[in-house]
């Protein structure tokens, strides 16, 4: 019996108090695909972060193709034949794909000989598997897909026979996906050997031979792909029961709220990312907007929030708003009713070195009651903040604690507070269980659906197509900057909103 | 102004650009490699005060040399230790290197020769003189070319000859060799030389080292060839007027070069001349002394073409979980 | 996630950097020959043993306080402001020309004219990089370093030729009339019977040094600007979000502290010197850096830090009044502090954090 490509044996990791890796073994056989699945924070990147020599594991042992090997840095595990294609590319942005392709890897002193040879080596590998990249091409200038692609003929060129993915699809469309899927297959015929780390259910059902659960830390099953089912994984994954519908009552939609009239958003580097889209949110309703990261949702929620410029035109309770000029800013938008939670709380939503209470009144410093005259009224922060912390039930229940002292969930319970209780007409909530435990996740869920049940209008941005169909009364789909289109959840499934999603209209399905 | 008078200015134009522009291919290694570096001023005053003191006291102006490089090289250490080690800020530990540089050399050249702050004047093996190139003297009666040779390209000392052979050099390491790759990645993207299982911090430090290595020829330059000593704060913000033109140039070798013989032929007609006579209107002195500043304002500004540092610049490398 | 208590990191980091910048000091006075012990002795004699020595370290402080201050409110935005010397030098130029060319009738009056304008020449010198990096995103540093020199070219321009009275050689303006000049300690405190140094130039702008302190504290921690200056120094992308305006924050605080660092100026152009000459500023405009980082950027801590630097000049120069040991000595401490507490500081945090934690394993 052949030996396994890779072997753990009993790895564990602490940083400092917390446990990221406690007493994990797995095995792989050569020529398999191997998925690792779990939650955000369960310890998988740190697992193979190890593997690939970035951090030493407390206990434990690497066993390659049998023989027992030291990984203390990333050298060590390319000699091993380890490739490692990270979430966020290694690249450097203003260099050729050749460049790229040879840093690390090059051969004596001087830099020509190298890159004719490296340029020999990649159209090879090219034929070879399928995957046609320009290697005069400046990375800046690629597509992400193609960017990835870089990334798998940098490890293959340092002849890596491992090859470990760190939730490769994050950022590509279905199709993107579906291919890198085609490349990965004919990687496996080849004799590769894979490891998928992902918390997408379908990818590890659709692609690999076997799979690792974690959770919290701990590897709680490794089964043959073709004995398990989704549901299984997903329990594994959760610990318990997932809940996948929200209990809610039908929406009563009254009157329109917020009205987008071919709306377009122009980034910084001058790149369109919302090409002319129409929507419309009316009171007493969630709409839902689904869609692969980065196809222009995250500029819409910009741009109603006050942060971004755009062109077109917005109404909001029938009064046009301002989209580039002075009173085109949060203060603004928050005067005129619109609350928002945005997408990454740590980054946006709160100051991480505030205390809880000066969290409390970001956005809304201005508000009269947090002022006496000149100065902030810090005692009337703290009491608005101590009663948020108990109809929320944030933990621990302090005021003084600085908001990175917090966990994910109690973080986000701070800004769901602050935005639902200034009773805001329209509710903007991006990504709104992103990076939070189980438990937080229901009650910011009911939270949502009773803002709505008061006749609120709710703008729900999320990439979790299960979190949009529970929640949301209309669907509309985003792709490449412009609304695919609006479904009904009752009248629609994840197969067409999927399709929608990356870029399909309904017919080819 | 006549051909002659033309031919001085640009003379002076060159040794006036030497040091400017060794501090300058100096920033432009630790830039490169993503290390900020305002401390080129102070590196560049140790190396002169200690070059000078160890021509004086060893009567080589070698031995001078290479106390200076020495000098400017544990400063380097110093930043290197405050910015690469221990992730601190790049920008302070810069001031902070200048101050030291600033105090520390007053301090001992108090303590070693009691002239005020000053080193003994240098004499004879104890200066670099200039060097008479091959057929100077020859051609010297030659129409137009036989002065060019003779006044502006002949006759400097052997460090000037260096310093403008390391404008090539420096291009050549920068684009033609491994290390140059793995530089200018360093400065760009860190993780990216990271995962390929190359030190960043090994290689930041060998830059930083650079850095430190051709402040100390610049130091060494100014107390021992320019001048015949060291007197107390001789850099005179040539380190600030280096980071100006490393600016100036969006750091490359080649625009480098010009950079610094812009901002040296400013310094050649200050030094000439006081106020400028334009007729309709006085250029004042101090107003030649501010320009490079200015320039470099105009520069950063962006309203002259747009200078975009290294990407990695000043950003200490930590990995990501 | 913190792993040291809060008064550690505040107190404990500072003081321990201090002392590391002695100790270093203390080898380099040996290295000179010189007895430290003796040296630390004759600089306390000298700066805090006499109403004199009181006067001059009371002086510096004042100047410290001032560029401190300017220092630390950038910082709040996350700005450094490394220009504080150039715009204390504008200080004086608007200190200079209030009190040469308006006729006060009493020296408060022209206490507050001159503190307007060098506050306001400050800023005015200030809101150029501010306004490069707010619109331009230019780097304020190297911008603030350039207007350095610029400033040192403009100032050294005008006294020469233009503020420079006929028939005198000297780069400084005429002297101030009697009017305008500022009560010094010594007169303050005589009608309470407190004899103080007639000869030492503290003088009323102390006070003013320590009403900007509370103003600063009152802005930062209680006011709304305050807020939102803070809430943009940790996280731009959150302060955007919030509906604060980057380019007004970064021009707010740069405004303040240009002016700040300007108002240094009512101390050493009008309280001592009496007339504006070359080089005014000494240098105190890049002691702000060291006493804002020593300081923590707290108006309490500034205060204390620009105390200390108050005493490390004074003491200095009495140093090399009685030693071998040249004022410089003052500037390698100023460039230790620098160093131990804004650039080595996580040197100096690493070793205490391991002792905490160690100390909490054993608590639990």
């Amino acid at each position: 019996m052949t030996a396994p490509a890779i072997e753990l044996k009993g790895i564990s990791k602490a940083f400092g108090p917390v446990q990221a890796n406690k007493d994990i073994s797995i095995s792989v056989m050569p020529g398999t695909i191997h998925g690792i699945i779990g939650e955000n924070g369960a310890g998988k990147s740190t697992l193979m972060s190890i593997l690939y020599g970035f951090y030493k594991a407390d206990k434990g042992e690497i066993h390659i193709a049998g023989k027992q090997t030291h990984i203390p840095d990333s050298q060590a595990a390319i000699a091993a034949g380890i490739g490692m294609v990270f979430q966020h590319f290694k690249l450097v942005e203003n260099f050729t794909v050749l460049e790229n392709i040879i840093l690390g890897a090059e051969d004596g002193g001087m830099l020509m000989p190298s890159l004719n040879k490296a340029r020999r080596i990649l159209l090879e590998l090219e034929k070879e598997y399928g995957l046609n990249v320009d290697p005069d091409a400046v990375i800046e200038e690629l597509g992400v897909g193609m960017q990835q692609r870089v990334e798998i003929l940098k490890a293959l060129y340092r002849h890596a026979d491992i090859l470990i993915l760190d939730e490769p699809t994050g950022v590509l469309t279905p199709a993107e996906a579906a291919q890198l899927f085609r490349i990965l297959d004919r990687l496996r015929e080849e004799g590769k050997t894979i490891i998928l780390i992902t918390h997408k259910l379908r990818e590890i059902m659709d692609i690999t031979d076997t799979v690792s659960v974690m959770r919290r830390g701990e590897m709680t099953a490794t089964v043959k792909t073709s004995e398990t089912s989704p549901t299984e994984l997903a329990e594994l994954m959760v610990g318990r029961k997932v809940l996948l519908r929200v209990d809610k009552e039908p929406a009563k939609p009254g009157e329109v709220v917020l009205d987008i009239q071919n709306l377009r958003v122009v980034d910084d580097k001058g790149v369109e990312r919302v090409k002319g889209i129409d929507l419309n949110v009316r009171a007493g309703e969630v709409l839902g907007i689904a869609g692969v990261a980065g196809n222009g949702q995250s500029e819409l929620l910009e741009v109603l929030g006050g942060y971004a410029h755009g062109t077109g035109t917005i109404t909001m309770n029938g009064q046009p708003i301002d989209l580039t000029g002075k009173s085109s800013d949060g203060r603004s938008r928050r005067a005129s009713g619109i609350a928002h939670v945005p997408e990454d709380r740590q980054r946006e939503g709160l100051i991480m070195p505030y205390h809880a209470w000066e969290n409390v009144a970001f956005g809304y410093h201005h508000d009269h009651n947090y002022n006496s005259g000149f100065l902030m009224d810090n005692k009337a922060l703290r009491d608005d903040t101590n009663a948020k912390i108990e109809k929320f039930d944030i933990r621990p229940a302090d005021c003084w604690q600085e908001a990175k002292n917090f966990s994910g969930g109690n973080q986000q319970k701070i800004v769901v507070a602050r935005e639902i209780e200034r009773n805001p007409d329209l509710l903007l909530i991006g990504q709104p269980t992103r990076g939070v435990d189980i438990g937080a996740i229901e009650f910011i869920h009911q939270q949502i659906v009773a803002l709505r049940d008061q006749g609120k209008a709710i703008l729900l941005v999320s990439v979790e197509l299960e979190e949009i169909l529970s929640l949301s009364d209309r669907i509309a789909v985003m792709f490449d900057g412009h609304i695919m289109g609006e479904r009904m959840p009752n009248e629609t499934d994840e197969k067409e909103l999927g399709l929608l999603m990356a870029g399909m209209t309904g017919e080819v399905a | 102004m006549d051909f002659l008078t033309l031919l001085q200015v640009l003379d002076s134009t060159v040794r006036l650009a030497t040091p400017l522009l060794l501090a300058c291919l100096a920033g432009l290694f630790s830039e490169r490699a993503g290390i900020f570096d305002i401390g080129l001023e102070g590196k560049m005053l140790a190396a002169a005060f200690f070059s000078a003191a160890f021509a004086a006291i060893t009567g080589s102006v070698w031995l001078g040399l290479l106390a200076g490089i020495a000098s400017s090289v544990a400063l380097s250490g110093l930043h290197g230790l405050a910015s690469i080690t221990f992730r601190g800020n790049q920008l302070i530990s810069g001031v902070a290197i200048n101050f030291l540089a600033s105090g520390l050399t007053v301090l001992i050249a108090q303590s070693w020769f009691s002239q005020g702050g000053r080193t003994p004047s240098l004499m004879g093996e104890g200066r670099f003189e200039p060097i008479t190139l091959p057929f100077a003297d020859a051609l010297k009666d030659m129409p137009i070319l036989g002065p060019i040779y003779y006044e502006l390209i002949s006759g400097h000392s052997i460090l000037v000859y260096v310093a403008f052979a390391c404008v090539p050099l420096t291009w050549w390491i920068l684009y033609r060799t491994r290390f140059g790759l793995r530089l200018r990645a360093v400065g760009e993207n860190p993780a990216a030389v990271d995962t390929a299982g190359i030190s960043v911090v090994g290689l930041r430090y060998v830059a930083v080292a650079i850095c430190g290595i051709l402040c100390g020829i610049a130091g060494a330059y100014l107390a021992t060839a320019l001048q015949a000593g060291f007197v107390k704060e001789m850099t005179a913000g040539r380190g600030f007027i280096a980071l100006a033109a490393l600016i100036f140039a969006k750091w490359r070798p080649w625009y480098a070069l010009s950079a610094c013989l812009l901002f040296g032929f400013l310094q050649a007609i200050a030094l000439r001349y006081q106020n400028i006579d334009l007729g309709a209107f006085t250029v004042p002195v101090q107003f030649m002394d501010a320009l490079p500043y200015i320039l470099t304002v105009v520069i950063l500004a962006g309203f002259v073409g747009k200078a975009i540092p290294p990407r990695a610049g000043g950003e200490p490398y930590v990995k990501e979980r | 996630m913190d792993i040291m208590p809060k008064w550690a990191e505040v107190v404990l980091v500072p003081l321990i950097s201090l002392i590391l910048a002695a100790i270093i000091s203390a080898l380099v006075i040996l290295a000179i020959g010189e007895d430290p012990i003796a040296a630390v002795k004759l600089m306390i004699e000298g700066s805090l043993g006499s109403t004199y020595g009181w006067g001059y370290t009371l002086y510096y402080a004042t100047n410290f306080m001032f560029t401190g201050l300017a220092v630390a409110v950038a910082f709040h935005a996350r700005l450094f402001n490394i220009g504080g010397e150039g715009q204390a030098m504008l200080g004086g130029l608007g200190v200079a020309l209030a009190c040469l060319y308006i006729p006060w009738p009493h020296w408060s009056l022209a206490l507050l004219g001159a503190t307007i304008g060098a506050a306001a020449f400050g800023a005015l010198w200030a809101a150029i990089p501010a306004y490069l990096q707010a619109k331009r995103g230019s780097h304020i540093v190297i911008t603030t370093i350039m207007f350095n020199f610029i400033a040192a070219a403009l100032l050294n321009y005008v006294l020469v030729n233009m503020l420079r009275p006929t028939g005198s050689m000297d780069p400084a303006t005429a002297r101030f009339s009697e009017v305008v000049h500022l009560p010094t300690l010594h007169d303050l405190l005589a009608p309470f019977g407190i004899e103080f140094s007639k000869a030492a130039p503290a003088n009323v702008t102390l006070l003013v040094a320590v009403l900007a302190c509370l103003a600063v504290w009152l802005l930062i921690w209680r006011t709304r600007l305050g807020y939102e200056i803070r809430a943009y120094g940790h996280s731009e992308s959150a302060a955007k979000y919030a509906g604060i305006s980057p380019v007004k924050i970064t021009m707010i605080a740069m405004l303040i502290s240009g002016g700040l660092a300007g108002m240094m100026a009512i101390n050493n152009v009008m309280g001592e010197a009496e007339r504006l000459v070359l080089n005014a500023t000494e240098g105190a405009g890049f002691i702000g850096i060291a006493v804002a980082l020593m300081g923590r950027s707290h108006p309490v801590g500034v205060f204390l830090a620009a105390i200390l630097f108050g005493f490390l000049y004074q003491g200095g120069a009495e140093l090399a009044l009685w030693t071998s040991i040249p004022r410089e000595l003052i500037v390698v401490i100023q460039a230790l502090v620098i160093l131990f507490t804004g650039a080595l500081d996580n040197m100096v945090r690493m070793p205490l954090e391991k002792l905490f934690l160690a100390m909490r394993k054993k608590e639990s």
